[in-house]
């Protein structure tokens, strides 16, 4: 069972999904449990990934490989290092966490809700670890699939547009992707990234390559400007589907820079390091002003994720200069490091904050801010998770919202205290769009009637919450041991930074 | 005799658990069980915390350092969780477990009919845990840790009584103003590992001299040096958490908050986390004269210009408020003049003598039922002498009477001003001199007002008890539901056990703190910025210090203010009305608080959501969905329109289509094909 550890764990939850279906909507509670056993299932086998990985020795492990299309040469190849160990878990954590979420919620055929989350599960599970990039490519683009079968079924008023918005953006941006692999497939005759990465390519196929890249990830990222659709989307979206998309998917779009442009063409990302950093300052302090005026909750909270995913991009890019330029190997790895760290935060910092804004959804239909005020008045446990997680969005030492925003903001201060300067402005920014809106959703008295009919978190809601706090916390008050598992896995990355191709 | 790191981790944690028990098991200990676990925790805390204290200085132990577990280690960075007790450390942990413990009791009286209960002692607890944290931790890493943390309950508690709008306007206030100072702090912590390579409080301070001559390139020809943007960084940080002006302006408001944190947290430790952290800094502040002017002139100005405004105040919490800044300020004045040991002397007497009138004044309200404004008081000392003489103890140190602690502690930092040579001692002398006349005037006009004079309130004779401890301000002001009466043993015994060290502890230890070295190698001072060792060839023991003190220029600008205060409060009150109509410009600038206020909110809250809203209507709607996304849908839809056209249905269209489709296609391999295939 060892040997197909990667392949369990993307086929599990997608073939489990098919007695969830079979369940139909006559039996949704044996469709809610079933889906539950299975996430339950997908979530140990990932815990055995964290046994069977090496940190130690790092590169990929577990590797799997089967010829699939063979007059092309494409592969069934899969493995994973520390930082895909981490994302997956990540994955199969909160892939139990929005099944519990939407359990009563979802009485709309929740058999196709639970299967679609659970396929949806696996095919991110399956980018993560694929080694082969038309593999990656073709996973990269069947998660839009399921995510937009979440949006469009079960989502609000405007979710034709925000499903439409939101698939033809990025299957956009995969094109450009497509057309750069199937420029690489016909200079290397081959998609096996290992062998991608060591192609000699010049300057000028570089830069192509490299916005092709960049085109398809920033979108999925996103970046600044390229940003606009995940606003609606999350606004449209069921919880689950927002937790999913905020927690994970937006992972998908950092994971291939990292995968892709870092080690395919790192004379070109050098070169352009810049730009990427440039975007992710604006994506922190334009986003953060921006975030701060939004009338919406969701909206608030999809522009902060924006505005997070800013430090991951950062993160990763500043490395480049600091290698490069300034031969600080260290500094490199503290930004890169606190990049992927922020990665991982981010999914149950920002997981945690749509469970609690769908938490508020369910009980009063609106997720208009203006609509709330007193709401620890009737809900007190729930306001403590609220303020918690909150803390945790505006990087609260003691959070894990903290632990990578700080270390990506040390490593900048090295490449530039210019970039340092405006990386920390989300100290003052992140903190006056979240805990005004904690002002004016929780504290206050109750003005509106519905606010007041609102009921305590039941304990279904108190286990999801309480699983994602203990996340924020572990991460943040002991951030050490997920560092490790990821520390030789980046030390490589760094090293390819600085390796010149042409 | 060695510090136990185990005692080191129980004096941290059990104020944690009290807090966990108190917060998350209420509903099974009860009001009772909460208060006693979370008194129990600091207790055990304060009494460990003078074991420590005794341990340094008496058991002879040398100071304990060590690492307790790797936050995280990456390359050659390490960043620890771990503890540095040396006598500055035990210090602070004796003083802020001894007033957190006296704090604690106290609350047991002043919140006692609050719904609230349970949760403020886990707050009070968790503080206490974050500022144990912070002042014991061997590395900025932890140290950034306790000061967002502390601010976190300062948050918290602020906005305790969260119906109110004044308190969650206030709380998010304090939470932004400290958040702009934390991102000094932040960059200059950035500063420190990109110079020092390290987070080590050790290992940074062992390598500061390294700095000397080292620059940071700002812009292609400007070049400022390292030390100097480190210290001014990390003083920013300072700034917002001990509340130095610019970003003094979250203080006053955090008089929202019950009185029992306004006097712990607001007085006597949060505030001075900033105090403590330059002078822990004291290694690499010493490198630059250029930030210890700047710190110097910023507490200057703040010791003057905020007290000024605590004399026209009248909430009572208020004036201390003030009056807090004002002090804030003179501890700053002393770490710009080198002087950091003063600047923990004063941190210490200041919060003793502090949180006893804070406490007072929370006496006062509960007596007054709520009532903060002082002239619906006057004539309180025979409802409540025990209030009444241990708050004239308080006063008497804060305005600084020769023998208390107060006059041993400011008057050195006066003359230590004096004898400075740094560039802005002469402003700050002038300051810190005319701070004492200031001081004298909002603190002797504050105790007429409450406690002497005629009775400005008048006791209603209606039935039915019961005011409402977080609902106050419905009754009509100046009219009490019954007469006033002193407070219960709680909240007068922390009242009476702060009032002896106020006025006793400047006498027995200003020689050691300031002439013997007492704080060794916590505090590194350079020779040639030295004032204290000028300044100690002439000190001959603390009964000839305030002896001299009576001849001295600050106690006749305080005997002035006691006479002004004394003639108008007591013998001629209407005069008080007539200085304010002379004055009234003058009156109406320190009302208005220099309208500091009001150009913040407009500039930064009202500016700021203004600019994001701009972002959001012309950027994200206009340019980028507008114009770009679904511009490009409308492109789309033209073509598209356009292709609709091609469908059309007729047979022979399509057929010529696909005749010249296939022309292309046979074309296009004709010229490009041979090429193709030659590869």
């Amino acid at each position: 069972m060892f040997n197909h550890l990667l392949s369990l764990l993307i086929w599990l939850p997608v073939v489990g999904a098919i007695p969830v279906l079979f369940a139909g909507s006559a039996r949704p509670n044996l469709a809610r449990w079933l889906s539950m056993l299975v996430a339950v299932l997908t979530f140990v086998a990932s815990l055995f990934l964290l046994v069977r990985y090496n940190a130690d020795t790092g590169g990929m492990q577990l590797t799997e490989s089967y010829l699939w299309i063979a007059s092309w040469g494409v592969h069934y190849g899969l493995a994973v290092d520390g930082i895909s160990v981490a994302l997956i878990v990540m994955t199969t954590f909160v892939g139990i966490l929005v099944i519990a979420g939407a359990w009563e919620v979802i009485q709309d055929k929740p058999h196709l809700y639970m299967a679609a989350m659970l396929i949806l599960e696996g095919l991110l599970i399956g980018v993560f670890c694929a080694t082969d990039a038309l593999l990656f490519y073709a996973l990269f683009e069947a998660i839009l699939i399921p995510m937009f079968i979440l949006i469009g079924m079960w989502g609000g008023p405007r979710r034709v547009y925000a499903t439409l918005k939101f698939f033809i953006y990025t299957f956009f941006g995969s094109v450009f992707m497509l057309i750069a692999l199937l420029y690489l497939y016909q200079k290397a005759g081959t998609f096996d990234l290992a062998t991608l990465a060591a192609l000699p390519l010049t300057f000028k196929e570089q830069a192509w390559i490299f916005f092709a890249f960049l085109i398809a990830f920033a979108i999925k990222v996103p970046m600044v400007p390229v940003h606009t659709w995940l606003p609606d989307a999350h606004v449209e979206a069921p919880t689950g589907g927002s937790v999913v998309l905020a927690a994970v998917m937006l992972k998908v779009g950092t994971y291939g820079m990292l995968r892709f442009i870092l080690p395919i063409v790192p004379d070109a990302g050098a070169h352009f390091a810049w730009l990427i950093v440039v975007l992710s300052l604006i994506a922190i302090v334009y986003i953060g002003y921006v975030a701060l005026v939004q009338e919406d909750m969701k909206k608030l909270v999809a522009y902060s994720s924006v505005a997070h995913m800013g430090f991951v991009t950062l993160g990763i890019f500043i490395a480049f200069a600091l290698v490069r330029e300034q031969g600080s190997t260290d500094m490199a790895l503290l930004g890169m490091q606190g990049a992927m760290v922020q990665m991982i935060s981010h999914g149950f910092v920002s997981g945690a904050m749509f469970t609690c804004i769908g938490v508020m959804y369910d009980r009063t239909h609106t997720r208009q801010i203006k609509d709330y005020g007193g709401v620890i008045n009737v809900m007190p446990w729930f306001g403590f998770f609220y303020v918690l997680f909150a803390m945790a969005n505006c990087g609260l030492p003691g959070t894990s919202g903290f632990v990578g925003e700080f270390m990506v903001i040390l490593a900048s201060f090295a490449a530039s205290p210019w970039i340092a300067l405006f990386a920390a402005f989300t100290l003052i920014i992140g903190a006056a769009y979240t805990l005004w809106l904690v002002k004016r959703v929780l504290w206050g008295e109750i003005t509106n009637p519905h606010v007041a009919e609102m009921k305590e978190i039941n304990g279904r809601e108190t286990f999801v919450l309480v699983a994602f706090a203990a996340a924020v916390l572990a991460l943040g008050i002991w951030p050490q041991p997920l560092i490790h598992l990821m520390d030789s896995s980046v030390s490589q990355l760094v090293q390819q930074l600085a390796i010149h191709k042409i | 005799m060695a510090i136990s790191t185990h005692i080191l981790l129980i004096i941290a944690l059990a104020p944690l658990v009290g807090c966990l028990l108190a917060g998350f098991l209420a509903r099974f200990i009860g009001r009772a069980g909460a208060h006693s676990v979370t008194i129990l925790g600091v207790a055990v805390s304060c009494a460990l915390s003078f074991l420590v204290l005794y341990q340094l200085t008496v058991g002879g132990a040398a100071e304990y350092n060590q690492n307790l577990y790797t936050w995280f280690q990456i390359g050659h960075f390490n960043a620890s969780v771990g503890f540095m007790v040396d006598r500055l450390t035990a210090m602070m942990l004796v003083v802020v477990s001894f007033v957190s413990l006296l704090v604690h009791v106290y609350t047991i009286g002043y919140m006692r009919d609050d719904p609230g209960y349970t949760r403020f002692f886990s707050y009070i607890s968790l503080f206490t845990f974050s500022m144990f944290m912070l002042v014991m931790s061997n590395n900025f890493m932890q140290l950034f840790f306790g000061w967002e943390a502390v601010g976190l309950v300062s948050y918290l508690l602020i906005g305790f009584w969260y119906k109110r709008p004044t308190a969650i306007f206030a709380n998010l206030k304090a939470f932004m103003v400290n958040r702009v100072g934390d991102f000094g702090f932040l960059l200059g912590i950035a500063a420190v590992l990109y110079f020092l390579g390290t987070l080590d409080y050790a290992t940074a301070f062992a390598n500061a001299p390294s700095l000397v001559g080292r620059t940071l390139q700002i812009t292609a020809g400007t070049q400022w040096d390292a030390a100097t943007v480190i210290c001014i960084c990390l003083f920013i940080g300072a700034m917002g958490k001990s509340a130095q002006v610019p970003l003094h302006v979250w203080l006053p408001d955090s008089m929202e908050g019950p009185t029992p944190i306004s006097a712990l947290i607001h007085a006597a430790t949060m505030v001075t986390a900033g105090i403590f952290m330059v002078s822990r800094m004291s290694p690499l502040f010493e490198l630059s004269s250029t930030a210890l002017s700047f710190v110097l002139v910023i507490g200057a100005t703040t010791a003057l210009f905020t007290g000024l405004i605590g004399i026209v105040q009248n909430d009572i919490k208020r004036v201390i408020a003030y009056s807090t800044l004002s002090q804030l300020g003179y501890m700053t004045v002393a770490l710009g003049v080198s002087m950091y040991s003063g600047a923990v002397f004063h941190l210490m007497t200041h919060a003793f003598f502090k949180a006893l009138l804070f406490l007072g004044a929370g006496s006062v309200i509960i007596a007054m039922h709520h009532e903060q404004d002082m002239r619906y008081m006057g004539g309180l000392r025979k409802y409540m002498p025990i209030t009444w003489i241990t708050m004239w103890a308080g006063s008497i140190a804060l305005v600084a009477v020769p023998f208390t602690s107060g006059f041993y502690s400011k008057d050195a930092i006066i003359e230590a001003v004096g004898e400075s040579h740094r560039w802005g001692a002469h402003y700050a002398y002038f300051c810190v001199m005319a701070g004492v006349l200031v001081t004298g005037l909002y603190t002797f006009r504050q105790m007429y007002l409450t406690f002497h004079g005629k009775e400005r309130f008048t006791i209603a004779e209606h039935h039915g008890h019961g005011h409402d401890h977080d609902d106050h301000g419905h009754h009509e002001p100046g009219v009490l539901a019954h007469a006033p009466k002193e407070s219960p043993w709680v909240v007068t015994l922390p009242l009476v056990l702060l009032a002896i060290p106020s006025l006793l502890v400047g006498f027995f230890t200003i020689g050691p703190l300031l002439f013997g070295n007492w704080f060794g190698s916590a505090i590194h001072v350079e020779a040639a910025n030295d004032v204290l060792a000028e300044m100690g060839a002439e000190f001959h023991g603390p009964l000839a210090m305030a002896l001299h003190g009576f001849t001295q220029m600050p106690f006749w600008l305080l005997l002035a203010a006691f006479i002004i205060c004394t003639y108008i409060y007591l013998f001629n009150p209407a005069m008080a009305g007539k200085i304010k109509a002379a004055l009234k410009p003058l009156w109406t600038v320190l009302d208005r608080k220099y309208w500091v206020d009001n150009v913040y909110f407009a500039l930064f809250a009202r500016g700021g959501v203004m600019l994001g809203r701009g972002f959001w209507k012309a950027s994200e709607q206009g340019v980028i969905d507008g114009a770009m996304v679904n511009g490009s849908v409308g492109v789309v839809h033209r073509v598209a329109a356009a292709m609709r056209r091609l469908q059309s249905g007729y047979l022979y269209h399509y057929a010529f289509a696909m005749i010249l489709g296939l022309i292309l296609l046979l074309g296009g391999y004709w010229l490009v094909g041979p090429g193709l295939a030659g590869q």
